[in-house]
Formats: structure tokens, C-alpha cells, sequence
């Protein structure tokens, strides 16, 4: 019998999605004080409409739904997934006032794609876009990247059992410290520690390629907040390609490297376990799977041609690849190029890349390194009890920050992310395929969003169909959220029509 | 007599000069450029386009990405050549429109494999300009009006809690 949710269950999901609105509205003062800064005026006053209209709704609601209940699995899950929601019609709004976005959608389709941290855009003459909106831009894949629920945790919520179920629902399922609020004041200690040195180093390459110092700076910061939560915006619409400097690009493909790492190997550098780099499933599995994508990729771009030498090879090529594999979406080459000048092979390098993804607990999106690395060894798990005489007892063990014995439920749960992930890339190829696109166009296009990565070959568009925008939301939403807590607010609504 | 029509000859083929140059040049847009690059690989084409964001200068030479509309192409100006140009585009002015000739690469051998065109020349064709900021008077208002709401939610809260 399937229970309808109750009052106690709205009002507790009500208060704590009208405090995570809350701290996001909040967000937006940074925006307002860099405009104010800069004498954007006009930007600034799309902004505060938009604060002070999340703060009305997050403030209704707290007021509405007013309790001191902890919340239960079910009421944590639903929360993050409306917030998500929520934080996508918020962040939209700046952005449509701004007029550089066609509709109200188009700028919804961004928001998205900058809180999961993906990095797709529909913007319209993003050259002449204010540095107050850009900026918005940039940290909704900053804040998107933490996780939306991580600012309401390490400020909002009282209560570490509450506050788990928010931080696992947002597909965090590692604790770096005992204590879940502490997790999320260090991934954000962590995050700031690094915009500090990242923004410092892509800004002196920016002035000695002869940017001017504030631009520069600007960049640095913004182009370090794509990078390091592997979003994938960039100020000018030429993405990376802009700045047309090898150490630049060099410098953002370490950053992309850094995010796609655990926070909890992060921790672990942090505290002088170094050698937990090496050890670690996550990153021997990420080594060996950039090495064997990046030969399909090589493969293809050899045959097509077009990198005849190692400097092009690295710039164009693996410089793509990195940005595939980390989820990044930085571009050094134009979305057509993919299209016109790579071929089929080094196309399906790239896909395989973004399809695979970083490490858990990272910003990265896709089925990630922990998960391949546990298939991977249950496969050798299996033909090993094929191998060896019946009567010998096989132990499968692995090394994520320790030495764990590979059980049937780690494999169980890893097989059925991964496939719920092919099933959700194969959805947005199919529909990309009902609107005449090529199926290996539509896998890219459907892939990179599902995967939250960024990469284009030349669908993601304002004049593409608005079914097909929804279809892109979607596949970034639930990408981002790993399934998990969508599937959990999918159940609410049903028992909430259906039961008893 | 003989001086005089060299002089007159030589001032012809300066003032004419770029002009058949440039006509013997292709124009092109950026799509074309992107789409049929190989077809365009190392000739000499026509591009037009608004200047954005900044001009970096690199020794001898500066980048200037010139937007026609659907795209920014770099292109890789000698120094000498930039002096022309004086607005860039930004949410604060229209860039100037200046039309380069020059070689084009689809994946350039000195840039690392960048799609660019080495100018040879560069004409400006319309200047840019300031563009002052305008404040929507309605927004103003509905920004206003939300401000009184918050406070008015405020102060009730104050006095439901006293």
C-alpha cells in the first residue's frame, strides 16, 4: 500500500526549500556589489528584483510551513530535487531581465546548465553582456558545483541528520568529516582556497597575454570558477579559443584535472597523504581511462589530419579530451569543427570521455571513475572464480582512501547508476534524432548534457526546439542529482495521486 | 613632364592598390569559414566583423577577434595595423567594424592548431561608440515594491513575535 504524503511531510519540505531559496536569493548580493563596483547600475536592479523576489517566496514559505521536525529520507531527497528546480527558475530570472537571453526558457535552460554545472548555453551576444550577469553565470556553476544544498547546510541548517539526508540527496554520498556540516564548510575552505591561487595564476597569464589587469582578473576568476567546478562557461563566446595562449590553456586543464578529483583525496593531499593519489581506485582508474580514450581520440585525429604536429596534437586534441573526461566543456575549437574536421572515431573518443566522467564527490557529472573502477573489478572478480579451481575462495579487494572488500552491493549499486545513466543518454539521442539530427550528432549533444559536460557540435542553439530544450533540463537535472532523488520526488507525486 | 605622370602613377596604384587587392580576396562570413574551412585553407580572404572585448598585443602583433554576427574569429594583426582601431565591443560600446584581408588557416601551424586569419590588411568601416547604460524605470518601481513587501513582512514578524 503506498502511504499519501502527509501534512507533516509538505510542511517539512516546504521549510527547508524555503531556506535553501533563502540562501540562494543571498547569493545574488555578490553580483549586486561587483555591479555597484563597476557602475552597472541597470544589471544591479535586475538583480535585486530577483533577490528580493526569492527571498519573498523562501520567506512565505518558511512562514508557511513553519516546523521543528528533522527530516526522513523521503522529505530529504524531495527537497534537493525541488531545490534544484526551484534554483533554476531563481537563477533564471537575472539572466532573462539581462535580454540576452530569447525567452524566459532560453534563460531557464542556462540556469540549469550553470548550477549542474554543464556549461551548454543559448545565450545571445554574451560579447556585450555586463560583467555583473557574466559573473552570475560563472558563480551559479560555482555555487551549482558546492552544491546548492551545501550553502543551506554550512549555513542554514541546525541538525547533522537533517542535514545528511540533504547532502546525500544531492548525490554526495562521501563524508570527508564526521560530521556533514563540517564536509561542507571544507569543500567550500577547499573551493575558495583554490579560486584564491587558481584566480591569481590564470590572471597573470591573462596580463602577460596582454589583457588589461581588471579584465584579466575578471577572467581569471571566472574562467577559474568554470574550470575548477567543471562548468564550462567563459565570458566571451569564443570559450577558451579567446585568449589563444598555450599556458593559459595549460593552467586550465590542471584546474579541470583538480575538479574532477574527490574532495575527500583532497582532504587527504591536504593533510600530507600524498601517496593516496596513486593508491586511489578513483585516480589509477581515471589515469588508465584518459590514457585509452585519448588513443581513440589520437587515432581519429590522425586519420582526419588535420594536427599534423604534438604542440596542435595536445592544444586541440587532448586539450578537448580533458575537458570531455572532467566535464568541463571548455572549448578550443569551434562547435562545427567537431562536425567538419574531426571524424567519426575521434568523435566517439570524445563521447566515450564524457560519457565516463571524474570521480565521485567531485563536481563532475556522468557515471564516474569509482563506479567503472568497481565494474572493472568485479568483471576480474568473476572470471578469476572461472579460472580457479571451484573450492577457492575469491577476495576482490580496492583502495578508495582505504583498503575495501569489494562486496555485491557496491556492484549492484555502481551497475545501476551506470545503466539508468546509458538509458538517460540514449533518451536525449533519440529525441535529438526525432528532430533530424544524425545519431552520432544527437548521442554528442544528449551525452554531454546527461554527463553535465558542455561540449557542443552545433545543436544546442536558441533556435532549437523548445521540446528539446525541456529534454536537455532534464538530462542535466537528473544527471546532476544521479537519478536517486528524482526518482524519490517521481514517487512522491505518485503516492501523493495515488495513495491511500 | 616624365616625373610629374611617375608621381601621379605611383599615387594611383597606393590609393587603388588595397582596393584590387582586396577585391581579389573572397569575402567571407564566419560560418563559411568554419564550415568550408578546408576549402579556404591558406588562401587570402575578406572578413568583416565587429571588434570584441579586448585587443592583445603579443610582441609585434596583437589578436583581435572580429564578431560578423553568428561568430568571433581571431585574427592576428601586425601592431602597425591596430592603430586604427578604437572602440571594442563590450556591454559599454559597440565595437568599430573594421574589414581585414588575409590568409586564412583552419588549424594554424604557428597558433597551436587555431582556426585564425593573419591579416595582411585592415580597413575600418564604421566607428564604434559608447553605448550609455538605461535604467528601466518599471523595473526601478517592481524593485521598489518588493523592497517594501520584505519590509512590511519584516516588521510584522516583529510584532506577531512580541
Amino acid at each position: 500500500m503506498i502511504l499519501k504524503p502527509g501534512k507533516k511531510d509538505i510542511k517539512a519540505i516546504g521549510y527547508y526549500l524555503g531556506k535553501i531559496i533563502v540562501g540562494l536569493s543571498l547569493t545574488m548580493v555578490v553580483p549586486i556589489l561587483v555591479g555597484l563596483a563597476v557602475g552597472e547600475i541597470s544589471p544591479v536592479v535586475d538583480f535585486l528584483i530577483s533577490m528580493q523576489a526569492g527571498l519573498l517566496i523562501g520567506i512565505i514559505l518558511i512562514k508557511l510551513c513553519n516546523t521543528d521536525c528533522e527530516l526522513n529520507w523521503m522529505q530529504g531527497m524531495v527537497v534537493v530535487s525541488l531545490a534544484w528546480i526551484a534554483a533554476m527558475f531563481l537563477g533564471a530570472i537575472p539572466m532573462y531581465l539581462s535580454g540576452h537571453w530569447g525567452s524566459y526558457l532560453d534563460a531557464c535552460f542556462d540556469a540549469m546548465s550553470g548550477f549542474a554545472t554543464t556549461g551548454l548555453t543559448l545565450v545571445q551576444r554574451l560579447d556585450h553582456m555586463s560583467l555583473t550577469h557574466n559573473l552570475w553565470r560563472h558563480l551559479t556553476l560555482f555555487i551549482g558545483g558546492q552544491g546548492i544544498v551545501i550553502i543551506a547546510l554550512s549555513f542554514f541548517v541546525k541538525g547533522a541528520s537533517g542535514a545528511f539526508k540533504l547532502y546525500v540527496g544531492e548525490a554526495r554520498d562521501e563524508k570527508i568529516m564526521p560530521n556533514v556540516i563540517h564536509t561542507s564548510r571544507f569543500i567550500w575552505m577547499v573551493s575558495i582556497a583554490y579560486l584564491i591561487i587558481g584566480t591569481f595564476v590564470l590572471s597573470l597569464i591573462g596580463i602577460f597575454g596582454g589583457m588589461k589587469p581588471f579584465s584579466a582578473i575578471f577572467h581569471g576568476a571566472c574562467i577559474f570558477m568554470a574550470a575548477f567546478d567543471t562548468g564550462g562557461f567563459s565570458p566571451q563566446s569564443q570559450s577558451i579559443l579567446y585568449y589563444r595562449s598555450f599556458a593559459f590553456e595549460i593552467a586550465t586543464v590542471i584546474i579541470m584535472i583538480l575538479g574532477a578529483l574527490n574532495f575527500r583525496l583532497h582532504y587527504h593531499i591536504w593533510a600530507g597523504n600524498r601517496k593516496e593519489i596513486v593508491k586511489n581506485i578513483e585516480t589509477t582508474t581515471l589515469f588508465v581511462s584518459i590514457i585509452t580514450v585519448f588513443s581513440i581520440v589520437a587515432i581519429g585525429l590522425n586519420q582526419s589530419g588535420i594536427y599534423p604536429n604534438a604542440v596542435m596534437f595536445f592544444r586541440k586534441g587532448f586539450f578537448q579530451l580533458i575537458s570531455a573526461h572532467t566535464g568541463t566543456g571548455f572549448q578550443t575549437i569551434y562547435s562545427m569543427q567537431f562536425v567538419k574536421e574531426w571524424n567519426h572515431l575521434a568523435l566517439v573518443g570524445i563521447i566515450l570521455a564524457m560519457g565516463l566522467g571524474g570521480a565521485v564527490c567531485s563536481t563532475t557529472g556522468a557515471i564516474k571513475m569509482l563506479r567503472v573502477g568497481i565494474i572493472f573489478k568485479a568483471f576480474v572478480e568473476d572470471i578469476k572464480r572461472i579460472i580457479l579451481p571451484e573450492k577457492a575462495i575469491v577476495i576482490q579487494k580496492f583502495h578508495h582512501i582505504k583498503n575495501v572488500f569489494l562486496e555485491d552491493r557496491q556492484v549492484r549499486s555502481a551497475l545501476l547508476i551506470t545503466l539508468a545513466y546509458l538509458v538517460l543518454y540514449l533518451i536525449g539521442a533519440y529525441v535529438g534524432m526525432f528532430y533530424g539530427h544524425p545519431f552520432l550528432r544527437s548521442l554528442f549533444e544528449s551525452t554531454s548534457a546527461s554527463a553535465n559536460v558542455g561540449l557542443s557540435c552545433g545543436i544546442t542553439s536558441p533556435s532549437m526546439p523548445a521540446v528539446l530544450k525541456v529534454t536537455y533540463i532534464l538530462q542535466m537535472w537528473a544527471g546532476r542529482l544521479e537519478f536517486m532523488s528524482v526518482f524519490t520526488l517521481i514517487g512522491f507525486f505518485v503516492a501523493a495521486l495515488k495513495g491511500k | 613632364m616624365k616625373v610629374f605622370s611617375i608621381k601621379w602613377l605611383l599615387l594611383f596604384i597606393f590609393f587603388t592598390g588595397p582596393l584590387c587587392f582586396s577585391s581579389a580576396a573572397e569575402h567571407v562570413s564566419s560560418v563559411e569559414l568554419i564550415n568550408r574551412a578546408s576549402e579556404y585553407e591558406a588562401r587570402t580572404v575578406t572578413y568583416k566583423g565587429e571588434v570584441i572585448a579586448e585587443v592583445m598585443r603579443r610582441g609585434d602583433f596583437a589578436w583581435v577577434n572580429l564578431h560578423d554576427g553568428d561568430n568571433a574569429i581571431g585574427i592576428w594583426v601586425p601592431l602597425a595595423l591596430i592603430d586604427e582601431i578604437t572602440y571594442t565591443g563590450s556591454y559599454k560600446a559597440k565595437g568599430d567594424i573594421i574589414e581585414v584581408s588575409g590568409i586564412f588557416h583552419r588549424a594554424c601551424p604557428e597558433h597551436g592548431g587555431d582556426l585564425d586569419i593573419h591579416a595582411l590588411s585592415l580597413r575600418k568601416i564604421e566607428s564604434g561608440k559608447l553605448t550609455p547604460e538605461v535604467i528601466n524605470p518599471l523595473r526601478l518601481k517592481q524593485a521598489l515594491v518588493l523592497l517594501g513587501i520584505l519590509l512590511l513582512i519584516w516588521i510584522s514578524t516583529l510584532f506577531f513575535r512580541r
